[in-house]
């Protein structure tokens, strides 16, 4: 299973990224799973990345929960709390 | 129902006007404008730039506009969002509601307001004396959302 992945704001400047094509490895079946697999990368992934909390998740362009499951040819999206307005 | 990003800036007037246009039923426009502070959490501010998230974020403001309308008769909506590079002093936002009333009209913009402050993907970062830095969410809009839970 394929997926796009989007960064946006101070995780997409941390990462140096900001969108990134996806295979998604056996046993990774939830936008948490993902999250997860990221911090493994290490550096300013896990900075960016390890705390839940701070981190802001969408699937296909609408807020969602960690606990979300992915499906084939979703956009995963992960940023920070939205400062607009 | 109007939703807007534009990097441009937006006049009021010409806004309101267009809002009214053949409206004879309009009996009340409320408008609320953010700008740029000069100042935030003690640094200058000389700079802020607008990062959104295409697609998502059209679409959240939508939702927060029809969510309004259902809460609330208006006869009709306008939101400009502003992105890309800004200055002190500019004008990042405009809600404007239209309705029969002014009590709808009120409530409608505040609620607008303050859903949008926290759901649209839109982040703010600004260049102070210290550099540049991404500005952190405000509890205080968290709070203000509690308001409309009913």
């Amino acid at each position: 299973m394929k997926i796009t992945l989007r960064f946006f704001a101070a995780i997409r400047e941390a990462v140096d990224l900001s969108e990134e094509a996806f295979f998604v490895p056996v046993g990774v079946v939830t936008i948490g799973d993902v999250r997860k697999t990221l911090l493994q990368r290490g550096g300013s992934w896990g900075n960016v990345l390890g705390d839940h909390k701070t981190v802001r998740v969408a699937m296909n362009q609408h807020m969602t929960k960690e606990d979300t499951p992915l499906s084939d040819g979703c956009e995963v999206a992960f940023f920070p709390p939205v400062t607009g307005g | 129902m109007r939703i807007q990003l534009q990097a441009e800036d937006f006049d009021l007037t010409a806004e309101i006007a267009a809002l009214r246009s053949g409206r004879a039923d309009i009996g009340a426009v409320v408008t609320f404008v953010g700008t740029v502070r000069d100042m935030n959490d003690g640094a200058v501010v000389s700079d802020l730039t607008l990062e959104h998230y295409p697609g998502m974020t059209e679409r959240s403001i939508q939702t927060v506009v029809e969510a309004a309308a259902r809460r609330w008769a208006l006869i009709d909506t306008l939101v400009i969002h502003r992105i890309g590079a800004l200055a002190p002093r500019d004008q990042i936002v405009l809600v404007a509601v239209a309705s029969a009333h002014r009590g709808t009209a009120f409530s409608a913009c505040e609620f607008i307001m303050d859903h949008l402050k926290t759901s649209a993907p839109f982040w703010k970062k600004e260049l102070t004396d210290a550099g540049s830095r991404w500005v952190d969410a405000r509890t205080a809009d968290d709070v203000a959302l509690k308001k409309w839970i009913d």
